[in-house]
C-alpha cells in the first residue's frame, strides 16, 4: 500500500509537468497528417504508411507491457498481503486461547 | 472466499488474457491511426473495468454509510484500490496512444481531466483509510460517493463537449473484426476485476478478523 501511495504521488506530480511541455516540436515528431478518428473507426488491412516519425510499435509494446506488469504486480501484492495476514492470524489465534 | 467459484473464474480470466493478444494481432488496422489504435482494445476495456470498480466502491460505501455493514465496507475498499490500479493503466496507456494519434502526450481534454479527477478521488479514499485514524472509514465512504458520481460525467463528457478523445459512438459502430476482439478484451478485464475484487475483499475480511483478535488478546 505504501509503494502504491508513492507511485500515485509520483504520477500525480508528473501529469501536470507532462502537460506543460511545449506543443509538439521536432523532438516529439510532427503531428499526424490525418486527424485521428473520433466518431468511428474505419478498418483497413495494412497500417497507414508515412506516419512513422513516432514509432507506433514501441508505444503499443510499452502500453501492453505496462498493463501486464501492473496487473501481475498487483495480483502478486494482494496475494502476498493475504498470506502475511493469514500467517499473523494463525500466530495471534494461538496466543489468545493460551491467555484465556 | 468461495474457492469453488474463485478458481474457475481465475482460470478463465487467465486463459482469456493469454488469448487476447492473438485476437488483437489479427484485428484490422484503423485507417487514420494505424497500429497505435490497437492500444484501444486494452485501454477502453480498462476504462470499463474502472467504471465497474468505481461503481462497486461507491455502492459499497453507500450501503456501509446507511447500514454500517462491515461486508459493504470491505467491498468499498476493494473497489477503491482496484479503481486506483486500473485508473493508472487507463491514464498511462491513453497518453501513449495520444502521443502518436494527436502528437501530444497529454492535453487538458474534458474526458482525460475528469478521469484524472476520478482517479485522484479514489487515491484520496485510500489515503484517508490509511492515515485518517479512527472513524475515517465513514469519511472515506463519503469520498467514494463522489468518485461514483463522477462515473457518468466521465462517460458522457465526450458527447457533451467537443474533445480530441474518440466519442462513445465508436464502440457501437465498431466493424466486425474489431467488435469481437474489443468485447473479448472487455470480458477478460471484467472477469479479472471480479477475481481481484474477491481476493481483495478476502484480504480485508482477514484484516478485520486479525484486528478483532488483537483486541481480544489485549483484554
Amino acid at each position: 500500500m505504501k509503494s502504491l501511495a508513492t507511485l500515485v504521488l509520483l504520477f500525480a506530480l508528473a501529469a501536470p509537468l507532462a502537460a506543460q511541455q511545449p506543443a509538439p516540436g521536432p523532438a516529439q515528431g510532427p503531428p499526424p497528417k490525418t486527424p485521428a478518428a473520433q466518431d468511428g473507426f474505419v478498418p483497413v488491412d495494412a497500417p497507414v504508411t508515412g506516419q512513422d516519425a513516432i514509432p507506433a510499435p514501441r508505444l503499443v509494446a510499452i502500453a501492453y507491457g505496462f498493463i501486464w506488469v501492473v496487473i501481475f504486480g498487483y495480483v502478486w501484492s494482494v496475494k502476498s498481503r493475504l498470506s502475511r495476514v493469514e500467517r499473523e492470524l494463525e500466530t495471534v489465534s494461538r496466543r489468545v486461547p493460551e491467555r484465556k | 472466499m468461495k474457492q469453488t467459484l474463485f478458481v474457475p473464474l481465475t482460470l478463465v480470466a487467465a486463459a482469456m488474457f493469454a488469448y487476447a493478444p492473438f485476437m488483437i494481432l489479427a484485428a484490422p488496422y484503423e485507417s487514420t491511426m494505424g497500429l497505435v489504435q490497437k492500444i484501444f482494445y486494452f485501454h477502453a476495456a480498462c476504462g470499463m473495468a474502472l467504471f465497474l470498480a468505481a461503481a462497486v466502491s461507491g455502492v459499497g460505501s453507500a450501503v456501509f454509510l446507511f447500514t454500517k455493514k462491515p461486508a459493504a465496507d470491505r467491498l468499498a475498499v476493494a473497489g477503491a484500490e482496484l479503481s486506483v490500479v486500473i485508473g493508472l493503466l487507463v491514464l498511462v496507456t491513453g497518453p501513449l496512444w495520444a502521443h502518436k494519434a494527436w502528437g501530444v502526450w497529454w492535453t487538458w481534454d474534458v474526458r482525460i481531466t475528469s478521469t484524472l479527477v476520478m482517479w485522484l478521488i479514489f487515491n484520496a479514499y485510500l489515503l484517508l483509510r490509511r492515515y485518517g485514524g479512527p472513524g475515517s472509514e465513514r469519511l472515506a465512504a463519503a469520498v467514494s460517493l463522489f468518485g461514483l458520481a463522477n462515473v457518468p460525467f466521465v462517460y458522457w463528457s465526450v458527447n457533451v463537449w467537443r474533445t480530441l478523445h474518440p466519442k462513445t459512438s465508436v464502440i457501437p459502430t465498431l466493424q466486425p473484426g474489431m467488435r469481437g476482439t474489443f468485447w473479448f478484451c472487455v470480458g477478460a478485464f471484467m472477469l479479472l476485476s471480479v477475481v481481484i475484487l474477491m481476493l481483495r475483499t478476502e484480504l480485508e475480511k482477514r484484516r478485520q478478523e486479525l484486528d478483532a483478535l488483537y483486541l481480544a488478546a489485549e483484554d
